[in-house]
């Protein structure tokens, strides 16, 4: 299994060799590069060539793009403050890209965080119910309405979402014609019925610590909605789908046969063994956990680390590009492995070879 | 009794290659039928056997298929909207010209505006005290665009006009035909490199199967939507440059045929897994036999069998893809004004005042969301009402 591991590894290092490759090509070819989008009006074309040699991307040759990954990879391990740098922004002064995504990180996560937990608590029993009550009324009204989720894109649940609850959406004026404004019944439902929608970015407070963000809870409320029935579907699919080969087994039947419990049966017998697949997907949504949701974020104005990529992308700022991307790719593939792992640890019959 | 006949259903070579439930057996059966029988069904007389009973039917898997898909609710319902929406986009312009004429006569194009002007009447009214008295002014703004923008639906438009003047309803049907081709380019082109590559690494293993298994790998760790930003980012760049044949119409043509490039690992997996343990079967040592060559035992022999699970993950890639789709033409990477994606009505929200705009007008954007949503159910339905009927161990 050791051994196997460190197969894996070295397999993995090769494979973000290959990905940073591709990426870095890429980005490269873009031909209104990040000194072309950030120029004033009437830069002289030889000064922004020297910005660009300064900032090493001004050979676009085919060697001059070999040696720029060389230089980006060189810059990518060099630390500060014995923190890594993963190289520096181009975009944001020079700050190292490291710090850059540490900064966007804590939004993403707990947002992410709070909507998986949802996603299980909620996706898990109705998957159950689906699966004992096959081919009931009960069985395709889940089906359908998990279907449903999965099949929304998210721009446009999000943006239903924010017309619907956000501020000066519609539940807001319906609040309004009902009760006076300022009003203490005003107050009391608009708590819970309307929030904010336009980010965490107040001028007064800095959101970076892991604090601040849990006392801007109310801006995640609905982007951890619309982010948790997204992703019910699949979850809860999946769950059903398990559970029905579970419950076809023999054992099931032979639980049955000496007059067990159907509670019993389902929760004790049948659930557990459908746990197998679920805690190995754990492992598999780590890069979920971490990435952000790009468009969630940027419709709710969450400054999350989703929102600073699609910024930081459209403005060509490459050290952030490649390190955004490289950190995404080491995640899944820290997920494919974990994954593969957790599979062994939790099913005995599976070895690694 | 000795003049009974018994009806045989030949299966054709068609209905026994987009079946799996017999695979080895039937394959030998196809060739006869390659050769010798063209017809579906013909009547050979039974002398010796006992005759069968009358209510007994022979069905052909492909029947079976057909029957159990529609037996299943969900699956009809599923079929239903995705017809309706290609009725929608392809014919439904059509019909809509005949039925609104426009101000031309020829209907509302989808590139053209309503120029019939527009007067705008605001007033507004100040009250104010002078010497212990009140006093009320009224003042009325009229406004004039050239362009009859964001009207409310009447005879003439029927769900109204954008903010730039264009018929939404003309734009919802064009729309469509965007989203669903370049869904369906890029689900034909997935499959068919998926195809390829998991059949020949099938097929071969060892050393070739290696590269290719590992050229997945890399692609899967590609993330997926940072690299389309950066795709569309290029394209972008490349269109304000002139460069090759890209604009703002073909634009999301390249980017769709770019996401094909990086997504068929799924399918070649499914290929490869599916022919590893098919190659190993009786009726490949049959097909070695017979001599033929390696092009046509994979394409022939063994990619047939794995078309059952290739359609259910087509049907399905469909709603993915246009999801996909929408979301780059919401981010504004899709089709440029004047044509329209289904996705580039609803980036609205993304324009300046475009929520105030989108909450005041919600018939701009809701009917384009919600055909997404049809489009995306409809072929999710149809996937996995395939799934359960060509799953040879559904029971129903």
């Amino acid at each position: 299994m050791f051994k196997y591991i460190l197969k894996r590894i070295g397999l993995s290092i090769l494979i973000l060799v290959a990905v940073s490759l591709i990426i870095y090509f890429l980005v490269r070819l873009m031909p209104v590069d990040f000194v072309a989008a950030n120029a004033g009006m009437n830069s002289e074309p030889e000064t922004l060539d020297k910005i660009r040699e300064q900032l090493g991307i001004g050979d676009n040759s085919f060697k001059g793009i070999i040696k720029g990954y060389f230089d980006w990879l060189g810059n990518l391990f060099e630390f500060e403050d014995g923190f890594i740098t993963l190289g520096r922004s181009f975009k944001l002064n020079n700050q190292p890209v490291s710090r850059v995504i540490l900064q966007g990180l804590p939004v993403s996560f707990v947002v992410a965080l709070i909507a998986t937990v949802f996603e299980f608590l909620i996706a898990i029993p109705l998957g159950i119910t689906a699966a004992t009550h096959q081919y009931s009324f009960r069985d395709y009204f889940i089906t359908v309405l998990v279907m449903i989720g999965i099949s929304l894109p998210s721009f446009f649940f999000a943006n239903i979402f924010k017309a619907a609850f956000g501020t000066g959406g519609i539940m807001e004026s319906i609040l309004e014609k009902i009760f006076q404004e300022g009003s203490g019944a005003y107050e009391f439902f608009s708590s819970f019925l309307v929030f904010p929608v336009s980010g965490t970015t107040d001028a007064s407070q800095s959101t970076t610590g892991i604090m601040d963000v849990f006392s801007n809870l109310r801006y995640y409320i609905l982007p951890i909605f619309t982010i948790t029935i997204l992703s019910l579907g699949g979850r809860m699919r999946m769950t059903r789908t398990n559970m029905l080969e579970v419950l076809n087994s023999d054992y099931i039947r032979t639980a049955r046969a000496k007059g067990l419990k159907e509670s019993k049966v389902i929760y004790k017998h049948a659930f557990r063994n459908t746990l197998i697949p679920l805690v190995t997907t754990l492992a598999g949504l780590i890069p979920a956990l971490f990435s952000g949701a790009i468009i969630t974020e940027k419709i709710f104005g969450l400054d999350g680390i989703g929102t600073t990529a699609l910024n930081l992308t459209n403005n060509g700022d490459i050290p952030f590009i490649m390190g955004y991307n490289m950190f995404l790719a080491t995640l899944s593939v820290i997920g494919i492995l974990m994954s593969d792992i957790m599979y062994a640890i939790v099913d005995p019959r599976v070895k690694l070879k | 009794m000795e003049n009974e006949s018994r009806k045989v259903v030949f299966l054709t070579a068609q209905e026994v290659k987009t079946t799996k439930l017999y695979p080895k057996e039937k394959e030998e059966e196809t060739l006869l039928v390659n050769e010798e029988i063209e017809e579906e069904e013909e009547i050979i007389p039974v002398e010796d056997e006992a005759p069968l009973d009358k209510t007994l039917k022979l069905m052909s898997p492909t029947r079976m298929v057909v029957r159990r898909f529609f037996r299943s609710k969900l699956s009809v319902i599923g079929l239903v909207m995705v017809i309706g929406l290609f009725l929608f986009s392809f014919v439904g312009p059509y019909i809509y010209h005949a039925i609104v004429p426009g101000l031309d006569g020829d209907g509302w194009q989808q590139d053209e505006k309503d120029e019939s002007g527009k007067w705008e009447q605001t007033t507004s009214e100040y009250t104010y005290t002078l010497n212990g008295k009140e006093y009320t002014v009224y003042q009325t703004l009229e406004k004039y665009e050239k362009d009859n923008v964001l009207a409310k639906p009447s005879k003439l438009h029927p769900l109204g006009t954008d903010k730039s003047g264009y018929d939404v309803l003309s734009r919802l049907m064009y729309g469509g035909r965007v989203s669903l081709i370049v869904s369906f380019l890029a689900v034909f082109i997935i499959t068919a490199l998926g195809i390829i590559a998991g059949g020949i690494a099938g097929y071969f293993g060892g050393f070739i199967d290696n590269v290719i298994m590992r050229i997945c790998d890399i692609l899967m760790c590609l993330p997926g939507i940072p690299i389309l930003l950066i795709v569309g980012v290029l394209l972008n760049g490349w269109i304000s440059k002139g460069l090759f044949f890209i604009s703002g119409e073909t634009r999301i043509y390249f980017l769709m045929i770019f996401i094909s490039c990086i997504s068929w690992p799924g399918t070649a997996r499914l290929v490869r897994g599916q022919i590893l343990s098919l190659r190993e079967q009786e009726y490949m040592v049959a097909a070695e036999a017979m001599g033929y060559s390696t092009f046509r035992k994979i394409f022939k022999h063994l990619i047939p069998n794995v078309m059952p699970q290739l359609i259910v993950q087509m049907t399905l890639g469909l709603g993915s893809m246009i999801i996909y789709e929408s979301t780059l033409s919401y981010l504004g990477f899709g089709v440029k004004a004047p044509n329209t994606a289904w996705g580039t009505i609803l980036n609205l929200f993304e324009e300046a005042n475009g929520f105030e705009i989108a909450m005041a007008n919600p018939l701009i954007w809701v009917p384009a969301g919600l055909c997404i949503v049809i489009a995306v159910l409809g072929f999710n339905f149809v996937g996995d009402g395939l799934r359960d009927a060509l799953d040879p161990k559904s029971r129903r």
